[in-house]
């Protein structure tokens, strides 16, 4: 098309079009862009975080990260296959998130105040509750993360457990060497080749690292654990409706497993349930779906999908995973846990 | 693209010719839509930053960082400010851009030299080094210099060692390091000697020149090296003392560490620009006629008199325009550092910190400006350089 103008026209012109991408933000705006292109485009961890998101050979994604993308896609298309997948380092994760690259970011990001009043994102939920640890090699014979004096440690770039072990090494007077890298599989490595002695992460990453890293007996989890991380999908702040999505398709997942709604069950329940409350959350009864701009069986979508949270969770992080993460924290409040979801009516 | 359409060629002759009248328009319109986009870029930015709900400024530059930093010529801690991490990074550019460009150099003339030699073993292995090397992204040089050399080293506890002073393993080379409680009465002192140093070789060489007799050059220029900071340091009542590294603990305590990270980078980006720099070498040599050479020769200069003094003076001026080219490269090709993780500017600046801050536009902003401005230097001074060695005209 510009071929037919003279150079200096064709240019100029080339560079208006460039110019005109403005990206409109307003309530909705997300779930229109979403409908528009038939995917959610989803945020992830670099594809080799195992128990989180993994790329297999077959180019299929899949892990805990992967499966919360799958919820939101069936929920908001109903068909869970339509998600288009954005590997990212946490260094770009927020950028990308804020520039419109991705819709969502379903990663490992820890609820922090800066990110939520500076970076302008915001946090729908919790999906992990896990702590920030240290690795260790057995043969080391560190017993305690208050003998790290001078250790130097293997830590992603730009994270938020770069700034936590900061803060903890100054308020025991200790000194470290960080050994910064971009992602988890390069932190696992360096900690493999002997570049750094101790490798601090959250528990699931430091879990999943040893189940990466060969015999598990020779691997120790320091003692203490020098954070609360509260991490969970972000989303634009902007778009409180896309955000509202987000936030129910979660609480949908952790009300499913507390109505005992499960993957294999979840038609059964639809069809044949008297309760009130398993009734609504399915949209058997009520339109909590169109309140939300969705299809009424937005939540069935996602947990036929997915399964509920608990079997998310175990599926990929705990027993039935080769990362067997006890679930702890992560249980649901009537099992000494802290998941829970808000009340559906 | 290229081909003027019919109906713009003169095909009267009017009072001004066309195609000057075409131009002034062309070029008008070119400026005034260069004016409009950036006019819709400001404007778009300012929509975008509004909705977005983020604002610009630079106060985000007096905050505690918070993060510790492997890697620093200058003192640094977690307490310290965005500020002095941007310092941090400019430090971390340009030591590994300086190291890189002079080991480069050095390798490069090599490699080209040899290149040219009448050793037919040399000649062919410095043209397989070339082509090997050059036709292999400079990412994963570093990756294999990095991972390689890392997997090869011994841990702290069983370091290599030379006389218990020196140690080597995979945190790194460790060396004694000199402690003083005034460093930059040290540096002042160390950076006079070396001025004073190079007078004293140009006035000894002076002195050569004038007379024929040459005079042994080593020992004054190392007694003002040494002895200058020496005296300087007595006279201004400071402390100066070694630190020798040694084991304590699970690391190494004490010394100066060069950290695996800026050896590898410093190793990979040497052997894959000395690559690109020996042909630069090559070529300006062989472009020096040949008669040159045969004029050296045949008032009795050896082959390797013949390219100090003959051929490579000559050279040099053909060199200049594309080794300052190359060193742009270099300082540009730095920022591949963040792969594995050595904290130049893009690690810790543009890296780190714009998470840490979500202050993405100013701090790509300022790195732009450092790059800019690095590069603007390095030009100058070959510029300044080149105009040092033209042909003067008698």
């Amino acid at each position: 098309m510009l071929g037919s103008l003279p150079r200096p026209l064709a240019l100029v012109a080339g560079c208006l079009m460039l110019a005109a991408t403005t990206a409109q933000a307003d309530s909705g705006a997300t779930q229109k862009a979403i409908a528009a292109r038939g995917a959610v485009n989803c945020g992830v961890s670099s594809g080799v975080q195992t128990g989180m998101s993994t790329l297999d050979s077959n180019a299929k994604w899949s892990g805990f990260e992967v499966d919360f993308c799958r919820a939101v896609a069936a929920a908001v298309l109903g068909d869970a296959e339509k998600v288009k997948y954005v590997p990212l380092e946490i260094k770009t994760a927020f950028a990308t998130l804020q520039s419109g690259g991705i819709d969502l970011l379903a990663r490992t990001a820890t609820h922090t105040f800066i990110r939520d009043v500076e970076l302008n994102v915001a946090w729908p939920g919790v999906y992990l509750y896990d702590s920030q640890g240290f690795l260790a090699k057995k043969s080391l014979g560190v017993k305690s993360a208050k003998e790290l004096e001078g250790a130097s440690i293997c830590v992603s770039a730009g994270s938020n457990y770069e700034l936590n072990l900061a803060d903890f090494f100054r308020k025991n007077g200790m000194k470290f060497t960080p050994v910064t890298a971009n992602t988890r599989d390069q932190n696992e490595k360096n900690l493999a080749s002997g570049r750094c002695d101790v490798y601090a992460n959250v528990l699931s990453a430091l879990a999943g690292a040893v189940s990466k890293l060969g015999n598990p007996d020779e691997w120790v989890v320091l003692p203490e654990l020098i954070s609360m991380e509260p991490i969970g999908p972000v989303v634009r702040k902007d778009d409180s409706r896309f955000r509202d999505i987000v936030a129910w398709t979660l609480n949908a997942l952790v009300a499913a497993e507390e109505l005992g709604i499960t993957q294999a069950n979840v038609e059964q329940m639809k069809a044949s349930s008297t309760s009130p409350e398993v009734q609504r959350l399915l949209g058997t009864t009520g339109d909590f779906g169109a309140k939300l701009g969705l299809d009424n069986a937005w939540a069935f979508n996602a947990v036929k999908a997915v399964g509920n949270y608990g079997e998310m969770f175990d599926r990929n992080l705990g027993a039935k995973s080769p990362i067997k993460l006890q679930r702890g924290l992560n249980n649901l409040w009537n099992a000494q846990g802290l998941m829970s979801a808000p009340l559906l009516r | 693209m290229s081909t003027i359409p019919a109906a713009s060629l003169p095909s009267r002759r009017p009072v001004f010719s066309r195609r000057r009248v075409a131009g002034w328009l062309y070029q008008g319109l070119l400026v005034a839509g260069l004016a409009l986009l950036a006019w819709v870029a400001i404007g778009n930015l300012q929509d975008n930053l509004a909705t977005r709900g983020l604002k610009l400024g630079f106060d985000f530059l007096w905050q505690e960082a918070g993060f510790e930093i492997a890697f620093s010529l200058l003192p640094y801690s977690a307490s310290d400010n965005y500020w002095r991490v941007f310092l941090i990074g400019i430090t971390n550019t340009l030591l590994v851009t300086v190291l890189a460009i002079l080991f480069s150099t050095i390798l490069g003339f090599g490699v080209g030299i040899a290149q040219l030699s009448g050793n037919w073993a040399m000649a062919r292995a410095a043209r397989i080094y070339v082509e090997i090397v050059r036709n292999l992204p400079q990412l994963l040089h570093i990756l294999i210099w990095y991972n390689v050399a890392l997997r090869a080293l011994p841990a702290p506890r069983a370091a290599i060692t030379l006389g218990d002073v020196v140690y080597l393993s995979n945190r790194g080379i460790l060396v004694p390091a000199l402690t003083t409680d005034r460093p930059g009465l040290l540096a002042l002192s160390v950076l006079v000697a070396l001025a004073a140093t190079l007078v004293l070789v140009r006035g000894l060489g002076a002195y050569r020149e004038r007379t024929g007799r040459a005079l042994n050059l080593w020992l004054p220029a190392i007694a003002v090296l040494l002895l200058l900071p020496t005296l300087a340091m007595l006279a201004g009542g400071a402390s100066l003392g070694v630190s020798v590294p040694a084991l304590k603990g699970f690391n190494f305590a004490g010394g100066w560490v060069l950290v695996p990270e800026l050896s590898a980078l410093v190793l990979a980006m040497a052997i894959y620009n000395a690559a690109f720099i020996g042909e630069l070498v090559r070529a300006s040599i062989e472009s020096v006629p040949k008669g040159q050479r045969e004029a050296a020769s045949a008032i009795g200069f050896g082959w390797w008199q013949s390219l100090r003094l003959i051929v490579i003076p000559q050279a040099v001026r053909v060199l200049l325009p594309p080794l300052s080219n190359q060193y742009l490269n270099i300082l540009k090709g730095s920022s591949l550092a963040v792969a594995i993780g050595y904290p130049d500017l893009v690690g810790v600046f543009t890296g780190i910190s714009i998470n840490q801050t979500g202050r993405a536009i100013e701090i790509v902003a300022m790195t732009m400006a450092v790059y800019l401005a690095i590069s603007l230097l390095i030009g100058a001074l070959i510029n300044l350089f080149n105009h040092m060695t033209r042909i003067v005209e008698r």
